[in-house]
């Protein structure tokens, strides 16, 4: 009798089928019906990493995880898009102006997420999106900045990366952004922390392997600002990057630095391709 | 006093007699539960949304009392029959004596 049953047990546990496997899934990513592009052939400029699929971060996560990004009801993150449609309209600084007063309705911004960082050329610097946020707000609102990664920034832009819905990311390496391209590449490569990982370790050479109990992805940028289910809260390129570099056990460098403009820029044109889907929802 | 607190409701616009709808709410809420401390080491006070309800019609679908150990912005999900026509109207009570509304009407 006890035999029957252990053998039963054995037989169960054979044919359960491998739920735990690290790799990426086959589903497929729509939000509120709009199908994004989450997986893609990788850019020509990554050939020489040897990966020619890119995958967005979405496919390494559980499916309730996944589930939820996929209703902008259920994704926590779109309580931030809310509170930062109420900021969008509400005039602030010496100049009497909000948002609304010079673009109008956030739907205006459709298509700036997919293209930064971007190159400014009138100010002759690299700027991610925080930085022009920024920067209309100190110089065409007379407004003080946000702190770079406090929660009014990281909202404002959750409103404006909604608006690049399902566009490809599409961030420019060339011209005047090549240099901050290879700056970009330098610092992915470079092994940093007692740890000694750099970011090619586990994104390039071990995505799909587990980490631990947890499940490597690309480390596509594609859907930042992500709405973190640990912090729930939502979170910054730049938290991120922070978070894997102090995971090395390293000294980072700080939210908006140069080094991580630089970073952003190249990790970004690595997903150039795959839909803007943020707020994204991860583990 | 909590701010930057929003309702946010999902209900079908219509609906057959008799049949089950999901009903999605969503509050945004700091829900401090009053066992955290400040820098200075000072309890920061409770502030939490306590009770949740939902009528059709005048008629209790759901009521719901909340404790502090429900976390940041409460959500709830739940089904509901709608035998003719009507509106739901929501409503969550805060600590601070703060009272949320919000209605959606359903055909039939």
């Amino acid at each position: 009798m006890k035999y029957k049953a252990l053998t039963a047990f054995a037989a169960l546990a054979i044919s359960a089928p491998m739920v735990f496997a690290g790799g990426a899934d086959d589903d497929t990513l729509s939000i509120d019906g709009q199908e994004m592009i989450s997986k893609t052939a990788a850019p020509a400029h990554m050939a020489e990493t040897g990966i020619d699929t890119i995958m967005s971060g979405w496919h390494f996560r559980e499916d309730d995880t996944q589930a939820m990004q996929m209703d902008t009801f259920d994704n926590p993150g779109m309580i931030a898009v809310d509170q930062a449609t109420d900021a969008w309209n509400t005039v602030d600084g010496t100049a009497e102006k909000s948002c609304a007063s010079c673009h109008e309705g956030p739907e205006s911004l459709a298509g700036v997420r997919a293209v930064y960082p971007k190159w400014n050329a009138d100010a002759g610097e690299m700027r991610t999106l925080a930085m022009q946020i920024n920067n209309c707000r100190t110089e065409q609102m007379g407004a003080e900045a946000y702190k770079y990664d406090k929660a009014e920034m990281t909202a404002m832009e959750a409103l404006i990366t909604v608006q690049s819905r399902g566009m490809p990311v599409d961030v420019a390496i060339d011209g005047p952004a090549a240099e901050y391209y290879e700056k970009g590449k330098e610092i992915y490569y470079t092994r940093y922390g007692q740890l000694e990982l750099s970011c090619a370790n586990c994104h390039e050479d071990n995505y799909g392997n587990y980490i631990r109990a947890d499940h490597l992805s690309q480390g596509q940028i594609n859907g930042f600002p992500t709405y973190r289910l640990k912090n729930a809260g939502l979170v910054q390129t730049h938290n991120r990057f922070r978070g894997c570099i102090r995971d090395t056990r390293a000294e980072t460098y700080a939210v908006g630095s140069p080094e991580f403009v630089a970073l952003e820029l190249y990790v970004a044109s690595r997903g150039n391709g795959l839909s803007v889907e943020g707020p994204s929802v991860r583990q | 006093m909590a701010s930057g607190v929003k309702p946010r409701v999902k209900v079908p616009k219509s609906a057959s007699a008799g049949e089950a709808i999901v009903i999605k709410t969503l509050i945004s809420h700091p829900m401090e539960s009053g066992q955290r401390k400040d820098g200075d080491g000072n309890p920061i006070p409770r502030s939490i949304i306590n009770r949740f309800t939902c009528e059709f019609n005048g008629q209790t679908v759901i009521d719901i009392t909340m404790e502090p150990a429900i976390s940041t912005n409460p959500y709830f999900e739940f089904e509901a029959t709608v035998p003719e026509a009507g509106e739901f109207a929501f409503t969550w009570y805060d600590d601070d004596g703060s009272v949320y509304n919000d209605n959606k009407a359903i055909t039939v």
